[in-house]
């Protein structure tokens, strides 16, 4: 053992003084390496990143709240065929799910629409103005941080008031207090009643930048005729394929659809967008994997070149090495201890380049990146694979030289 | 005794042909002999150095070291003896270029596991013997072609080998320095070392106590002097 360890020492002092003769040899040689390495460190930082912050973002999608609409999330249906479905109404399908949904906590019809927001001379473009009821609370997990959320007296008499979400409260009132106050919604004014704490992005949507007022002024003020996604909520997390079914029941009645024909209605949840983008990342990995195998098949490649040079260039080493008693296995041992070391400087170099390109990009676009001991580990393993594969040949060559004819070397 | 040689011979296949670089040598020699193989370029030499130093395996024949058999070892036996038995001197000095004396005279310790500090000291105490007490931490190329032998010569020591063996090992240097690693070499047959001189220099051969002379690939005279 102790033996093992002073020839692995003895090795690695050999190849860091055979690489210090010929530094920009080594560093150009690594190259490759360092390129491959650092896509794959990369991309596994970002995916990492994008793992975390995509989980917190759909965890504003409850795991036990149901999403219905005409359209799919999956999209598997064909969109023009959606596009041409009965629309979903008040009166009829959320009516229906409220009164005879069992399994149902909380129904919240809502409906969407971008509009200006004013207050005095400040204004806030395209802020995401939504028409629901007083179970949207529960639906949605939303609470207000300052003031109420909707009541259903607000709702049933459709009341001009509005719960404001924390970047339209940030942004358009600064340091005044918006409680009270009224908020111009395109032309008509809205008492603001209630502040959201903040909530972050849901896939790229901000949840911040919205007002939330009842749905029948809403429809009133906007048409009628919009989309209506109805949000339910079932009573515990256990039984969402029950209140799918039970769902799936009481809508395909209400919208009359034939035994024959399929549901011409989708219900949505959390899963779906997990699954998808779990596919999603499955790509990315495929690719980084891809671009990453092929830059370190070419920079494995690249460093046996560059041994095999190595190797004859130092034909005469190897001979008095011999000479003086080393065995095939220590010059072995010495080619391969090489090239794992040039191998290591450029995954150390690739590792931290990965890291540091995975936090530019986190920095200049709306991608995040996690620094991982897991990416650490796959640098490690890769550096150890490409390392032996390929000073293996090299190697051996150097350790069947015969020692008379690589003494006569010149 | 220390080395039998038994109806030595050594083929090459050049293209078609065969060619007897050693054609039946048979010889002994024993402990602490100091003795000189002498004989034109072509006569064999280099081919029986080689064979004697472990570097090469006769084509047949039984060659014994210590008793040891060593016409049917493997290469990784024959480094073993290389490095624990044999001391090579060369014509060329051999020292790796990049490597300081100090490292240099370690190289045939690192094989056999010896630990790093004991290895500084041994080397260290070699190159005191051969007078380089100074220059340890000088490179190849910034000794004279004398202080590279004794180098060189330190280094075939380290190991305390059965014999040792040097190739021409006064052909690089002037005369002057060429007797001082003579001296070294007397002094070392003094202190109970066999020592084998492969030369094609009568005043040098002179200084041995036995000579072998090789023509043709065959044992011409074996003289004591």
């Amino acid at each position: 053992m102790m033996r093992i360890l002073i020839d692995l020492w003895e090795g690695i002092k050999i190849a860091f003084q055979a690489l210090r003769a010929s530094k920009m040899r080594t560093l150009l040689t690594t190259l490759g390496i360092v390129i491959g390495i650092s896509t794959v460190i990369m991309i596994h930082s970002i995916i990492i990143g994008l793992n975390q912050s995509f989980y917190t973002s759909i965890s504003a999608l409850g795991s036990d709240t149901l999403y219905i609409g005409k359209f799919s999330w999956m999209s598997r249906t064909d969109w023009i065929e959606a596009r041409n479905r009965k629309d979903m109404t008040l009166k009829r399908e959320a009516k229906a799910i409220k009164e005879y949904a069992t399994l149902a906590k909380a129904v919240a019809p809502t409906v969407t629409a971008q509009r200006a927001v004013k207050y005095e001379s400040e204004t806030l473009k395209d802020v995401n103005i939504i028409g629901t009821n007083d179970e949207y609370a529960i639906t949605s997990n939303v609470v207000p941080e300052f003031g109420r959320m909707l009541s259903k007296q607000d709702v049933d008499h459709r009341r001009n008031v509005c719960v404001i979400g924390w970047e339209v409260s940030d942004k358009v009132f600064k340091n005044k207090n918006p409680l009270g106050r009224d908020l111009l919604i395109g032309s008509h004014r809205f008492r603001i009643i209630g502040i959201l704490e903040k909530r972050g992005n849901l896939l790229g949507n901000n949840l911040d930048n919205q007002v939330i007022i009842p749905i029948g002024i809403f429809q009133k003020l906007y048409g009628s005729r919009r989309w209506i996604t109805i949000e339910v909520k079932v009573t515990e997390p256990g039984i969402i394929e029950e209140a799918k079914d039970e769902i799936t029941g009481i809508l395909r009645r209400v919208r009359k659809v034939a035994p024959q024909h399929e549901n011409d209605f989708a219900i949505n949840q959390q899963d779906m967008i997990a699954d998808m983008y779990k596919r999603l990342t499955t790509a990315l990995y495929a690719f980084a994997f891809g671009v990453g195998s092929i830059a370190l098949i070419v920079g494995g490649i690249g460093i046996m070149n560059i041994l095999l040079v190595s190797v004859t260039e130092r034909t005469k080493e190897i001979g008095i090495r011999k000479a003086i008693g080393a065995r095939n296995k220590d010059i072995m041992l010495q080619f391969l201890i090489e090239s794992l070391v040039v191998t290591a400087i450029g995954g150390i170099i690739g590792i931290i380049a990965g890291f540091v390109f995975a936090k530019i990009i986190a920095a200049s676009t709306f991608l995040s990146a996690t620094i991982s001991p897991v990416s650490i580990a796959i640098g490690v393993i890769f550096i150890f694979i490409v390392g032996t594969f390929f000073g293996l040949f090299p190697a051996y060559k150097a350790a069947k030289l015969d020692p008379i004819e690589a003494l006569r070397y010149e | 005794m220390l080395i039998e040689f038994e109806d030595i011979k050594k083929i090459y296949q050049v293209g078609t042909e065969e060619v007897g670089a050693l054609q039946g040598i048979s010889l002994k020699i024993d402990e602490n002999e100091y003795l000189a193989i002498m004989g034109p370029s072509g006569s064999g030499k280099s081919t029986l150095m080689n064979i004697l130093g472990c570097l090469d395996t006769p084509t047949s024949g039984i060659y014994k070291f210590s008793n040891e058999l060593v016409s049917d070892m493997n290469d990784d036996q024959l480094a073993e003896i290389r490095n624990r038995q044999i001391g090579f001197v060369f014509q060329t000095f051999n020292l790796l270029p990049r490597a300081t004396a100090l490292h240099n005279v370690e190289l045939p310790m690192i094989y056999n596991g010896t630990p790093s500090s004991k290895r500084k000291k041994i080397a260290a105490d070699a190159l005191e013997r051969v007078g380089l007490g100074d220059r340890m931490s000088h490179r190849p190329n910034e000794l004279s072609g004398g202080q590279r032998q004794r180098v060189a010569i330190a280094r075939a020591l380290v190991n305390k080998p059965k014999i040792i063996l040097a190739d021409e090992p006064t052909g690089n240097l002037d005369t002057r320095t060429g007797e001082e690693i003579m001296e070294i070499f007397e002094q070392l047959h003094e202190q109970g070392n066999t020592i084998i001189l492969v030369t094609h220099e009568e005043y040098i051969a002179e200084h041995t106590n036995r000579i072998i002379r090789l023509r043709d690939g065959k044992m011409e005279r074996d003289e004591s002097l």
